[in-house]
Formats: structure tokens, C-alpha cells, sequence
């Protein structure tokens, strides 16, 4: 295989993942029939915690424990992108607040509350020699080693597989469990499930909560794997999660196709670096902003074509943006 | 003695200022198929909403098979073994009907999609349901939905069925089946609560009726000792003497001649097909027919809001004489229509969601349908304002103020605002869709003497309604619709009820077409 | 049966809904909530900081008051802020999610920045203004209006399209700052020799301009959208569009108008930005003003004076945010936190406007009214 193909790969998976648990996280969130805007702000407070939380560990551990650092990197990014999604779900679900405003107040807040203690505490130091980076750069044993294929479909950290994982799971969860029925009839018609029996504010809550906790996997992994253990206050986080919307919109909400979606994703947001130099053409450097717009543009692409055909199984939750009141007359 | 299937007692509820219950009372016994009877707006799906858990009364207690019980969500009204059949059904449009049942499942039960096919196949052979298990309900009938409604509340283990108006949308053959289906229940030892409005069914399927009258409980007979008139008189509270007046007008020229007008659904359904009518100046022409034959789209595609199929024509006739200067309102918006010169008054059936701007005071409603006039890119509110202070003076508005938002005022008052201001548009042609819906004796008697006085002003009036008493007392001529065909025009003067009755249920074979 | 036994209570607490409010109740209550955001603003700061918040929030009023230049910097950037806001109340009013104002701006202020570099050296002064209004204006107007026309063409959701436009644009700037800019590492101050372009400066401060046409902008937009026959319309077909047929609105025409307006407003501030206040280019442009100004415009209900209220608070609060860095040696992203929080108070409060609480043996207060 063509090593500028391979580098391109190797380069557009990590890329895809971090959305992936963006969008899986949201589709999750928009399902149950909350928009919530607020994946950036969610994705900074998951990347943030759980970079904190492992680093500060191994600091003040003597001989900090492998696995715990994992551990603890997971359980608190998933725990603080949960706080912001209680916050969301709080005040669009129980005060029933606007949902989009809701959204770009958390974008606003998680955002500002990464940033800030992400100076205070670490204070701009680097985390490239700790355990939990490499625990989370660890590529497979031996078979990553085996040749092209071998690099292109092993030579991730775990979290690229688990995503996948989860990705299966989570179409499994939606089409053949109880719940996922449940779920999906909130999002389609709150009324009607509140009639079946369902609660629609317990599912809606959990929904929103556990969907935030997912994307803010996203956000530790950007700063753990992608971006090589480097807490840096930039507005990276911020572009990836409107990607990870614009995500949601591609799949047309279904899990699966997250996976190949994120995959182009990467692949088109990388296409500037790698796609010159495979067909041996000069591109100046102005051309790969321009080319760096793609997954942006097919995702408009998508919306419209979607629009424009109204198969009902593509159309978003039928609820979606919108706050259930059961004596709503 | 066996205690009751459900009872309650002493219910009220209220929504803001509106007493939509008081201290309702009632019980229905096992295996009874009991009618719950009253005009539009007497409180019978609030009511029922309590059963079902989607509302909470502010007083009152239930009792099932004897005991007092809570029924604070429809989990609880399920746990109970309460089902109801909502007239807008609970279905998820994107689900198959298995996946629809499945929603229903018990969460003590494991989720086995393979069993719930197997245990809703059981139900439906057992009462002889006919469905598709993997259709999407989207792809279905209305009459199919509604029998995957109660397979549903059969699935859930309902001891207790209650159908709001279950026959509203059915076809007399779909009628028929649905109350087989309901007797093979009540056999089975089910007790059934069917919300309806309509006498013969109430006589033809029920065991005991109870009435409710503006939101109060007014008695229970039992069906075989029951009449047609007598349930009316405790429907409405009195012998049925209208009285209203219906005015001879003197002049009498063809003002609006519809053929062949024809509108399809947005899923391809012929929802007005081919309906040719003349309507003169000085008349008031009736429409009649069950709910959702046809009645919206006709009075739309000649308020230009509908998009018609080829061949549809609505000539109208500015002149009193005939063929000279005819126009053709189809193919126009409604500000074409405007701009021709054409004064078409438009009240129609959702008062606040088309009529008029629930947000909005009267004064900005008053502009609704004038505020373009004038070349000054300012919109004028000054005569609005003086218009709604008219209106509030002469048809006695109850509202704070012209300011006050229309959607805080009652029913009536509304209709006042809207009615008030379409005619304030002096219009010569003047369409009134369920004018006098849930509204109160007294104003339903102001908006029929309004309607009078422009009918004899020489306005063609199209009035849609349907409480028959009203069709035969205040029209001049009745056209019925049936399936969105035109199925006959009769004589007010000179019909029964029980003729329209028979028109609105079933079709004349070949006769769809010219009716004049 | 069990489920009887647990299930015979009443709800501990049941939400109804309320009639209406006096104006003095929504006041009391939105002052409430801010009053109780600023003691949980003070919470957080005394338990990250330990410092005594009294002397913060004295700190953070000189933010905005401590000089006058402070004082004109927070003016300068209330105007910003304010003329985006006072750009989508058009949109907001009517029902349409335009999340698009932060590239609206950006294509707004390209344009501007287009024509100054082009025709900079050529064009006389008067000329060159008119010309880079005119292009800004019709760049916001092109980019409100794309998702506008599939909105009322084809229905396809507008939130989800004005988001990704943002990003379209952001990565079109990208790309002529990066051919402006050439081999150096940032572009800097635009025609910096010939200052061609630049706003001329009126008491000392090219932004004057910029906040002479927000005042002017806030009565207008005012006035359009209450007194305007088109602003009628807007507010028909906000409301339904039902209705707005019935009354012979051509709704998708007026979707698309009022979105050009929104779109050449948002444009028009990028003009503003650029040839009044950074004199340059970058995708920072917008600095995510887009987007607070939508929280802005829906919590004044789109009245633009009340928006000139909400636009202050944030900048006071981001300004003061900023002098607390700089004091007590934290950083500026105190700012979002404690507008953050402010925010949800507020977005919560709204609940208390529209709904009641009825706590369990109470109910029976509702009848008798």
C-alpha cells in the first residue's frame, strides 16, 4: 500500500473517532428529542476532566497503578460531561427552558470552565511522558506490526475500537432492547410513549446525561491520544464538536453509519495533506482551508438531499427541539 | 354485589379559569358497554383523560373493582387495567404495529419480540382483527390504526376499554365491525366506556348511557328504557326548540358556482372529489357531514389555501347577472382573491391556529387580513383599534383590554373577535366552519342572528356544521358531504334529521356529481 | 395489589400552567434570578479563589467603569455584540432558527476586508465606503439567504444549516487570509500606510461610528418589527404560518426576506467590525459574538432595547472577568463561566414566568377562581 494512503488512514481514524463519540453521544441525546447544542462545551469538560484527574493523579502517587489512570481518566471525563449534561437536561427538561439557547450556553460554559482550570491546575505543562498517555497510545501487540493492513486496522489506542464498539452497541441498543424501543418513541412522540406508560422525563434525563458522558469521551481522547497528551487552550475542541452535530446530521441518527461517516469525516478533513501528494500535485497552502470545509459541506449536502426526499426513516426525531408538557392544552 | 368495574366520584377539573369537570360522578359495571353522551365541549375526553392518567383532577376519587386508587400516570391507569383508545391515536408513525405493541410491554415482562407477534396474533384471532404486524403505521388506514390501538390495550391486559369517539372517522362497514368487535369484548367480561355524540350508536351499542352536560354529570339511563328524545333532553337540558329564526331574504342571484372540485391529500387520498354546487346571495347553504369528509378542504380550496386538482372551478359572480363578469377564484391566493375585489369572509374551524393570532391583541388581530392596504410601509393601527373597540362594544367582547392577547379570552369571546371581524369586512360571500363549537346557548344564538342579518344584508353564506337541529332550523338549503363527495342538497324547509342522517353515512351510488 | 398501595397519593408536586403574569412579577422574577446567579458567581469564585467576592465584584465593576477608556472598550464591544442580536431578532421573531449570525458576519466583514485591499488604493474615500457597505451588506444578505430559500422550498431544518454555514465561511476566510497574508505569519492592520478605509476617528475613537449606528439600529429594528407592515407579517408567521396563509402572507417569501435583512444586518456588522474596530481580517473576526448574541436576542424577546440591557450585562461581566485575571492572576475564561452560569439563571427563570408549581393538598385552590 501507498504510504502517503497509509499515513492518510492513520491520520483520518484517530480524527473520526473523536467525533464519532461526539455524534454517538448526541445521537443518543437526540433520539430521546433533546437538540442539545452543547456538545463543544461538553466535550471540554469530558477532555479536560479526565486529563486532570489522571495527571494530578500520577503526580501525587508515588507509584501510580496502570490501570487505575485509565480508569480514572474514563470514569471522570465521562462523570463532568454528565454534570454539564444534568445542567442542560435540568433546565430544558424540568424548567423546559429553550433547548438551542440552553445548548449554546453550555457550549459557552463547559468551554470556559475547561479553559480556565485547565490553566489554573495544569498550568500548561504536558502530560506527553505520563502512564495514561501511553496507556491510551498503546497499539495492538504484534499484529499492528503485520505489514500495511496491520498499521491501517490495528495501529490505533483502544479507544478507536471501543468506539466502534460502541457504535454496534448502541444500534443493538436501539433496535432490539426494550429501552431503545422506549427511547426512540420519546424522541418520536412524547405524548404517545407518556401514554404507553413510559416515562418520558426519566428517559429524557437519562438520554441527555448518559449521551453527554459519551461525547466527552470524545473530548479525552482528542487530548490524550490525538493530541499526544497536550492540554492546550485552543478552539479545536470547540470546531470538533459542531463536527460532531454536523455528524449526527450525516447518519441520519443511526449509529452504524457513524462509523464509516466519521471515517470520511476524517478522511475529507485530512484530504488536503495527503491528496496532493498521492495524485503528485502542488497544492498552495490557501486551497487546504478551502478543502478543509468538505465535511461541513456534505453535511449540508446531506440535510438538503434528506429534506428534499422525506423518506420518514430518515427524518430526525419527530420531537426533536421541542419540551414535552403532558397538560399542554 | 359484585363491586363496580370503576367508579368516580366527585371529580373536578379545571384548566386556568375554565371549569372543564364538576364534581362528575359515574360507574360502570363488568361487562357493560356504557355511553358516555354529550354535546361538543361537555367535558367527556377530560374526563376519560383522568382514567387514562393524563391528566390529574383537582378533586375527586376513583375507585377500581372497589378500591380507591391513585391514577397519577398511564402507568398506573395501565397497571390497572385501563385502556383508552385517544380520538388523535398514541401511535408512533415510524414504528411497525409490532414495534407499537411492544411499547406497551409490561417491564416486568422480558422483551421478546417474537412472543409479543405470537401473543398479538392470539388477540387478533380471538376477536377477529385483521392487521399486518410489520406495516409502518404511516403506510396504514385510519380504520387500521384504530384496530391496532386496541390490540394494544387488549395486549396490556385492559379490563376497561374507553373509545373517545371511535366512529368519527369510520365508514358505516368499519362502524359495524368495530361494535362486533366491541360485543365479542363484552362477552369476554370487558367493560367498555364509548365517548360519542351520536344517539343511534349510543342505542344500538350500549347497555347504560351517562350524560354529561357542560362539564357536569347530569344522570344515567339505562339504554332500553332510553330514546332518542329523551337522551337528547338530558343532552342539552331541554326539549330541542331551537328557535331560531331563518329569515326570508328578498333577493335571491347565484353568486358562487363550484364544479368539480376535486383536492387530494398529501398522501394521495381524494379528500373532496368532484363536488359541484351553486351557493346564491341571500342564503344560508348548510354543509353537513361526519367530521373529516371533505368540510375544511372545500371551504380551503375556495378560500384559495388548498391546492385544488385539475379541472376544479369556482366561478364567482361579482353581478347579479349571471355569466357576464364571472371569476375564477381557483389558482388565486387568498390576496389575489383580495385584490380582485372579491369580499370572502373566512371564519374558520381552528380559530386560534388560521383565524386569528392567539399572541396578538384584538387590535392586531382586527389588521390580520387588512393590514397591506395603503402604499405606506407603516401598518395602519389606528382604525383596527376603532374597529376593535366596535366589535368589543357590539357583540359584547369580554376582555381586560383590546391589548389583551386573543388566547386568554374564552371560547365565545373568540369567536366573537373572529366572526366580528370578518364581517365587519362587509363580505359578499361569507364561509363559517363550526361557528358555534363549544361555545355557550347565548352566543350561539348572537353569531346565528349575525349570520341572519348578512344573509338578508344579501351575503351567500356557507355554513358547515354539525349539530343537525341547527342545519334544519337556520339553513335554507343542506348539501351533504359524504367520503368528500357532494351526496345530495336538500331543502332545509322541507328534511328531517334522519334524512341527512342517511345521506352523511352512506353513499347514493353514481351520484356524486351534479347536485344542483 | 401492591401497585394500588403505592400508587393512592397524591404527586408531592404537580406543574400547571399559569394564566398570565403581571409585568411586575416577570420583572421581580428575572431580577431574582439574576441576583441569585451573582451569589452563585460569588460562591464560585470564593471557593476556586478564596477571595472575599465583594472585592471581586468591586474589581470586576472597574472592569467596565474603573476609566474611561475601560468604560469606551466595553462600549465598543457592547456594539458588536449588540448589532448581531439586534440582526437576528428579525429572524428569532419569526420562528427561525438562524444559529448562522457567526458566519454571517465573517462573509460581511470578507467583504469588506476584499474591498479595501482591492480597491483601497483607488477608489476615493467616499466611494470605497459605499463600496465595501454594499458588499458586505449583499455577502451577509447571500449568506442568510441560501438557507433560507431551501427552508421555504423544501423545509429542510434551518439550525442545522445556518450552524454548518458558520463553518463554511470560517474556512473561506481562512483561506484569504492565508493568500493575503502571504509569507508573513499574521495579516496585520489592513492598507496600515495608507489607512484607506479605516473609519475616520470622531472623539478620538474610530468606533464611534460603530456605536452611533447601533443606537440608530436599535430604534429602527424596534420600530420595523413593531410598527412596519412587514414586521407584522414577521410576526404572523412566527406565530403560525397557518395563519399567516389564511391571511394571504406568502410565507416562504417572507422567510426569505426576512432572512436577507437578518443576513445583510449580521454582514453590515462585519463592515463595522472591520472598518471601525480591527481594521483586519482573521476567523476571530465574529469571536463567537454570533453566538451569544442568539441567547441574547431569545431572552429579550426580541426588543431591541431589552437586548441592549442583556448585551450590557455580559460585556459588564466579561470586562470584569478580565480585570480579575489580571488582579488576582487568573485568566480571561473566568468570563464564560460566570456568564455561563448567569445564562442558565436566567434561562431557568423563565420557567417561573409560564408555570406554577402546586404542591400535593393545594390543588383545590385552582377552582375557585
Amino acid at each position: 500500500m501507498n504510504s502517503t494512503l497509509i499515513a492518510w488512514i492513520l491520520r483520518a481514524v484517530p480524527f473520526g473517532t473523536i467525533i464519532m463519540y461526539g455524534a454517538l453521544g448526541e445521537i443518543v441525546t437526540e433520539k430521546s428529542g433533546n437538540l442539545n447544542l452543547g456538545v463543544p462545551g461538553i466535550m471540554y469538560l469530558g477532555g479536560f476532566a479526565g486529563f486532570a484527574s489522571a495527571y494530578l493523579y500520577e503526580n501525587a502517587v508515588a507509584e501510580p497503578n496502570y490501570l487505575l489512570c485509565v480508569l480514572l481518566a474514563l470514569v471522570c471525563a465521562f462523570l463532568a460531561a454528565m454534570a454539564g449534561g444534568l445542567i442542560y437536561s435540568f433546565l430544558t427538561i424540568t424548567l423546559r427552558a429553550n433547548q438551542n439557547v440552553t445548548g449554546l450556553a453550555l457550549t459557552t460554559f463547559g468551554m470556559g470552565v475547561a479553559n480556565f482550570f485547565g490553566v489554573f491546575i495544569l498550568n500548561g505543562r504536558t502530560a506527553t511522558q505520563s502512564l495514561v498517555y501511553r496507556a491510551f497510545q498503546t497499539k495492538m501487540p504484534v499484529l499492528s506490526g503485520l505489514g500495511a493492513l496491520g498499521q491501517t486496522v490495528f495501529g490505533y489506542g483502544f479507544m478507536v475500537y471501543a468506539a466502534i464498539a460502541l457504535a454496534v452497541a448502541l444500534h443493538f441498543f436501539f433496535t432490539r432492547t426494550r429501552a431503545g424501543l422506549n427511547l426512540r418513541a420519546v424522541g418520536e412522540n412524547p405524548a404517545t410513549a407518556d401514554a404507553a406508560g413510559v416515562s418520558v422525563a426519566r428517559y429524557k434525563y437519562l438520554a441527555t446525561c448518559l449521551g453527554a458522558g459519551i461525547s466527552g469521551l470524545g473530548g479525552l481522547y482528542y487530548v490524550l491520544d490525538y493530541n499526544q497528551g497536550i492540554w492546550a487552550t485552543t478552539g479545536q475542541i470547540e470546531a470538533l464538536g459542531w463536527l460532531a452535530v454536523a455528524l449526527v446530521i450525516f447518519t441520519t441518527w443511526k449509529p452504524l453509519n457513524a462509523i464509516w461517516g466519521s471515517y470520511l469525516f476524517g478522511a475529507l478533513y485530512w484530504l488536503y495533506q495527503f491528496m496532493p501528494s498521492l495524485l503528485g500535485w502542488s497544492l498552495p497552502g490557501y486551497v487546504t482551508d478551502l478543502i478543509q470545509m468538505l465535511p461541513y459541506v456534505v453535511t449540508i449536502i446531506v440535510l438538503v438531499v434528506t429534506s428534499l426526499h422525506k423518506r420518514r426513516e430518515n427524518q430526525p426525531p419527530a420531537s426533536l427541539g421541542l419540551a414535552y408538557f403532558r397538560e399542554e392544552r | 354485589m359484585t363491586p363496580y368495574a370503576i367508579e368516580l366520584h366527585h371529580i373536578t377539573k379545571t384548566f386556568g379559569s375554565v371549569v372543564a369537570n364538576r364534581d362528575v360522578s359515574l360507574a360502570v359495571n363488568k361487562g357493560e358497554i356504557l355511553s358516555l353522551l354529550g354535546e361538543n365541549g361537555s367535558g367527556k375526553t377530560t374526563l376519560m383523560n383522568m382514567l387514562s392518567g393524563i391528566y390529574y383532577p383537582d378533586e375527586g376519587e376513583i375507585y377500581v373493582e372497589g378500591e380507591r386508587v391513585e391514577i397519577r400516570d398511564p402507568k398506573d391507569a395501565y397497571a390497572l387495567g385501563i385502556g383508552m383508545v385517544h380520538q388523535h391515536f398514541k401511535l408512533i408513525d415510524v414504528f411497525t404495529a409490532l414495534e407499537n405493541i411492544a411499547l406497551v410491554l409490561d417491564a416486568h415482562e422480558r422483551y421478546d419480540l417474537k412472543a409479543v407477534r405470537e401473543k398479538a396474533r392470539a388477540i387478533c384471532e380471538r376477536y377477529g382483527f385483521v392487521i399486518d404486524l410489520d406495516q409502518k403505521v404511516y403506510e396504514m388506514s385510519v380504520s387500521q390504526k384504530q384496530t391496532l390501538e386496541i390490540i394494544k390495550m387488549l395486549y396490556r391486559g385492559a379490563r376497561l376499554l374507553i373509545l373517545d369517539e371511535p366512529t368519527a372517522v369510520l365508514t358505516p362497514q368499519e362502524t359495524e365491525r368495530l361494535f362486533a368487535v366491541l360485543r365479542a369484548m363484552r362477552a369476554d367480561g370487558k367493560s367498555i366506556i364509548i365517548i360519542t355524540h351520536k344517539l343511534h350508536e349510543v342505542l344500538e351499542i350500549s347497555d347504560r348511557v351517562s350524560i354529561l352536560r357542560k362539564g357536569e354529570y347530569v344522570g344515567t339511563v339505562e339504554t332500553e328504557r332510553a330514546t332518542e328524545d329523551s337522551l337528547t333532553e338530558m343532552m342539552v337540558g331541554r326539549k330541542v326548540e331551537l328557535n331560531i329564526e331563518r329569515p326570508l331574504s328578498s333577493e335571491r342571484h347565484l353568486r358562487l358556482s363550484v364544479h368539480n372540485l376535486s383536492v387530494q391529500s398529501a398522501d394521495g387520498v381524494r379528500v373532496l372529489d368532484g363536488v359541484t354546487f351553486d351557493a346564491y346571495s341571500g342564503e344560508i347553504l348548510g354543509i353537513a357531514g361526519i367530521s373529516g369528509n371533505g368540510q375544511k378542504e372545500l371551504l380551503e380550496a375556495i378560500a384559495g389555501l388548498q391546492k385544488t386538482l385539475p379541472d376544479s372551478s369556482v366561478l364567482y359572480y361579482p353581478d347579479d347577472d349571471r355569466d357576464s363578469s364571472a371569476e375564477q377564484l381557483i389558482g388565486k391566493t387568498p390576496r389575489d382573491i383580495r385584490d380582485m375585489g372579491v369580499h370572502l369572509s373566512f371564519v374558520p374551524e381552528d380559530r386560534l391556529g388560521m383565524g386569528l393570532v392567539g399572541s396578538m391583541g384584538m387590535t392586531d388581530n382586527m389588521m390580520l387580513k387588512s393590514y397591506n392596504e395603503g402604499g405606506s410601509p407603516i401598518a395602519d393601527r389606528s382604525a383596527p383599534r376603532k374597529l376593535a373597540e366596535e366589535i368589543r362594544e357590539e357583540l359584547d367582547v369580554v376582555t381586560p383590554s383590546i391589548a389583551t392577547p386573543v388566547s386568554r379570552l374564552s371560547g365565545g369571546n373568540v369567536q366573537k373577535v373572529l366572526v366580528g371581524r370578518e364581517i365587519a369586512a362587509t363580505p359578499t360571500v361569507l364561509m363559517t366552519a363550526y361557528a358555534v363549537r363549544g361555545l355557550d346557548i347565548n352566543t350561539s344564538y348572537t353569531i346565528y342572528h349575525l349570520l341572519n342579518e348578512q344573509k338578508q344584508r344579501g351575503v351567500a353564506i356557507l355554513y358547515v356544521g354539525e349539530d343537525l337541529d341547527v342545519l334544519v332550523d337556520l339553513c335554507d338549503r343542506i348539501l351533504v358531504l359524504c367520503g368528500g363527495k357532494c351526496n345530495g342538497v336538500l331543502d332545509a324547509r322541507h328534511t328531517t334529521k334522519e334524512e341527512i342522517g342517511l345521506l352523511m353515512t352512506s353513499l347514493k351510488q353514481g351520484k356524486g356529481g351534479d347536485q344542483r | 395489589m401492591t401497585a394500588k398501595h403505592e400508587t393512592a397519593r397524591e404527586p408531592l408536586i404537580r406543574v400547571v400552567k399559569r394564566t398570565s403574569m403581571s409585568a411586575k412579577g416577570k420583572l421581580g422574577v428575572r431580577l431574582a434570578a439574576v441576583l441569585l446567579a451573582l451569589l452563585a458567581d460569588a460562591a464560585f469564585i470564593f471557593l476556586v479563589t478564596g477571595l472575599n467576592p465583594i472585592a471581586v465584584y468591586r474589581t470586576m465593576f472597574s472592569g467596565t467603569f474603573g476609566t474611561s477608556l475601560r468604560f469606551s472598550w466595553a462600549m465598543r464591544d457592547l456594539a458588536s455584540l449588540l448589532l448581531i442580536g439586534i440582526a437576528l431578532a428579525p429572524a428569532f421573531k419569526m420562528r427561525f432558527w438562524n444559529i448562522g449570525a457567526e458566519g454571517q458576519v465573517l462573509m460581511g466583514a470578507l467583504a469588506t476586508a476584499t474591498v479595501m485591499i482591492y480597491c483601497g488604493d483607488t477608489l476615493p474615500a467616499p466611494l470605497l465606503f459605499a463600496a465595501m457597505l454594499l458588499a458586505s451588506v449583499a455577502a451577509g444578505a447571500l449568506w442568510g439567504f441560501i438557507p433560507a430559500w431551501f427552508k421555504a422550498r423544501f423545509s429542510t431544518n434551518e439550525t442545522l444549516f445556518t450552524l454548518m454555514m458558520n463553518y463554511v465561511a470560517i474556512q473561506i476566510v481562512a483561506c484569504c487570509v492565508n493568500i493575503w497574508r502571504g509569507q508573513a505569519s499574521g495579516l496585520g492592520k489592513l492598507n496600515m500606510r495608507t489607512k484607506a478605509g479605516w473609519f475616520p476617528q470622531i472623539f478620538g475613537q474610530r468606533y464611534t461610528i460603530n456605536l452611533i449606528v447601533v443606537v440608530a439600529l436599535t430604534v429602527a429594528v424596534f420600530c420595523y418589527l413593531r410598527y412596519a407592515k412587514q414586521g407584522y407579517e414577521i410576526a404572523v408567521v412566527g406565530e403560525s404560518e397557518n395563519t399567516a396563509r389564511y391571511a394571504g402572507i406568502n410565507v416562504g417569501r417572507v422567510v426569505v426576506r426576512t432572512m436577507i435583512l437578518s443576513g445583510a444586518l449580521c454582514g453590515l456588522t462585519g463592515f463595522l467590525i472591520v472598518g471601525g474596530r480591527d481594521q483586519t481580517i482573521s476567523t476571530g473576526t465574529a469571536g463567537g459574538n454570533g453566538f451569544t448574541a442568539i441567547i441574547v436576542a431569545w431572552l429579550a424577546k426580541f426588543n431591541t432595547f431589552t437586548m441592549a440591557l442583556i448585551s450590557f450585562l455580559l460585556i459588564f461581566l466579561e470586562k470584569g472577568a478580565g480585570e480579575i485575571a489580571s488582579a488576582y492572576n487568573l485568566n480571561d475564561y473566568a468570563s464564560d463561566i460566570i456568564a455561563g452560569i448567569i445564562l442558565f439563571f436566567i434561562l431557568g427563570s423563565e420557567f417561573f414566568i409560564n408555570y406554577r408549581a402546586v404542591l400535593r393538598g393545594h390543588g383545590h385552590q385552582e377552582v375557585r377562581k
